[in-house]
């Protein structure tokens, strides 16, 4: 690796402390973005000559604050710009202010900050591309590649995102500054959890496209930063294992035509071993602290699949049990069509059928739900019916993967009434 | 004389490697790797998945994270192979419990490559 790809590395890294912490002094969005950048822009001048800070977030922060007051002097026009060579000597003069921003200040900051991108009045692809942009630190092209926009439109989004935020700071119903109480620091992290959650499901679910992949390692990223800051938190251990379980399947669930290719028919040694190691670890930490909550419990499921070597191997029984479990901490149509799957293997095609039958209603624009109608019909030998099932799946399928996983079915359904 | 050689990077960024640039490194490393094999100088190596996935045994509590002490400093460690961190938290209060005043951090490994000397001592060589 590079100097400079370190350098790029150790400020990605930090940014979201920095800008975080310069948020705190500017209680500006953009001046502290502003700050942030030319803190990088001093860093990528300096280190490569001086080396890299022991503490590249900190030194950032200082940097960034000093150019960020600068900035504003600059405005007033009452007081000149101090020589960079000030600056480069900078770490030394203020290495014990340094180190008085310790990890709580950080905690704080990072939280936040990822929680102003999850403004309830923003609608939720808003929340992830304001993430990515501000703490992620992803160039508005990037994000607008990853959600198939133009950049015109991504901008725009942005922007709209950033002023609906601005605006409620004016009217004095901005996220306040101040560090937040236990049961608000509570009510931050689980917004943050669901928001770093969406950001991996809108990888996953694009996960055959190269554009969108990368949003699942950075959701996974995040994570890991959160559990640094709040390393005794379960519902934040489960996510990152939930997410480091589903992602370790990336390898598996597309065969070389790019279709989708379900969990039990997948080439397990394609599995990234790695990533399942962590994702069993932090669950079983999680499991200690006897506080199950949604996270943990999904997470619990993913562990199942990734420890059986086989298919056949799989722990169904426990695995509905952790379903009923999930039925009861967030009950949704959605956990019951999942749970359905189970009961099929264990009870049947016709009995998961029947339990899904009330579900049509409210899941009439989901795809996996007719997807999975057309399975049971086409397990229990109705081939009409699970024809009509397909048909109306394929007009819903979101991915070309998904309507290709679907077509093959159909066409065997055909192949079969020709036979 | 026998060594360990312990590596020490910044974990979130290491962690933030892209896969290409996680391979890269390894390849160079792997070069490095089969060089001391041929030299027949190359004991088990491995490579620990993040801090954020591990726990820690101080006395009979268990920690969330990483051991974080300065002031202690790590003196040696054991590879074992256990079904999860229940059972490895069992083998490491049975050492805690020889050994009381010492803590023990439970991390995972992510990668593990094994004895590749030929002459490599199938017990252990010294007491010290």
């Amino acid at each position: 690796m590079t100097d400079l790809a370190w350098i790029h590395g150790a400020l990605t890294a930090a940014r979201p402390q920095a800008v975080g912490a310069l948020l705190r002094y500017f209680r500006d969005m953009d001046r502290a973005e502003e700050a942030y950048q030319e803190a990088c822009l001093r860093a990528l001048k300096n280190w490569p000559q001086k080396g890299p800070p022991r503490d590249p977030a900190a030194w950032l922060i200082l940097v960034g604050r000093n150019a960020g007051l600068d900035g504003v002097r600059r405005q007033a026009r009452d007081t000149v710009l101090p020589p960079d060579e000030a600056i480069s000597d900078l770490e030394d003069v203020e290495a014990p202010l340094a180190e008085r921003l310790d990890g709580a200040d950080y905690r704080d900051d990072v939280l936040r900050l990822l929680f102003i991108c999850c403004h309830p009045e923003l609608p939720a692809v808003q929340q992830v591309a304001l993430a990515l942009r501000i703490v992620s630190g992803l160039t508005v092209p990037q994000i607008a590649r990853a959600f198939l926009v133009s950049d015109a439109a991504m901008e725009q989004r942005i922007t709209r995102a950033k002023q609906r935020i601005a605006q409620r700071n004016r009217e004095g119903a901005g996220v306040p500054f101040e560090a937040p109480g236990a049961v608000e620091r509570a009510e931050r992290l689980a917004a943050v959890a669901a928001m770093i959650y969406l950001l991996f499901n809108e990888g996953y679910s694009g996960a055959s496209d190269p554009a969108r992949a990368p949003l699942c390692d950075e959701a996974i990223r995040l994570a890991r930063l959160l559990l640094r800051l709040f390393p005794t938190e379960p519902e934040i251990m489960g996510l990152a294992a939930l997410m480091l379980l589903q992602q370790s399947r990336l390898g598996a669930r597309f065969d070389a035509e790019g279709e989708a290719v379900l969990l039990e028919d997948q080439d397990r040694r394609l599995w990234d071993n790695k990533l399942i190691g962590e994702g069993l670890a932090l669950i079983d930490k999680a499991m200690r602290h006897n506080q199950p909550g949604p996270y943990q419990v999904q997470a619990a499921i993913a562990a199942i699949h990734a420890r059986a070597a086989r298919p056949a191997e799989t722990d169904w029984e426990n695995i509905d049990a952790l379903y009923a479990a999930l039925e009861r901490m967030q009950p949704s149509p959605v956990v019951t069509l999942n749970r359905a799957v189970v009961i099929a293997r264990l009870k049947g095609a016709d009995v998961a059928l029947e339990m899904i039958a009330p579900l049509e209603e409210r899941l009439a624009g989901y795809f996996p739900y007719f997807a999975t109608r057309g399975a049971f019909l086409l397990q229990l030998g109705r081939g009409n019916e699970a024809r009509t099932a397909f048909t109306r799946a394929i007009a819903l399928a979101a991915s070309p993967a998904e309507a290709a996983h679907i077509r093959r079915h159909l066409d065997r359904l055909a192949a079969v009434k020709v036979s | 004389m026998l060594y360990t050689l312990l590596c020490y990077n910044k974990e979130d960024v290491v962690w933030s490697w892209s896969r290409a640039e996680d391979d890269a490194v390894m390849s160079r490393l792997s070069v490095v790797h089969e060089k001391l094999v041929k030299e027949g100088k190359l004991g088990p190596s491995l490579r620990l998945l993040p801090t954020t996935a591990a726990a820690t045994l101080r006395g009979n509590v268990v920690i969330d994270g990483p051991f974080a002490e300065t002031k202690e400093q790590l003196l040696g460690f054991y590879v074992i192979d256990v079904e999860n961190l229940d059972a490895a938290l069992d083998v490491a209060r049975e050492l805690s419990a020889a050994n009381p005043t010492s803590v023990y951090e439970i991390r995972p490994i992510a990668l593990y490559v094994p004895e590749a000397r030929a002459d490599a001592p199938r017990e252990m060589i010294k007491a010290y």
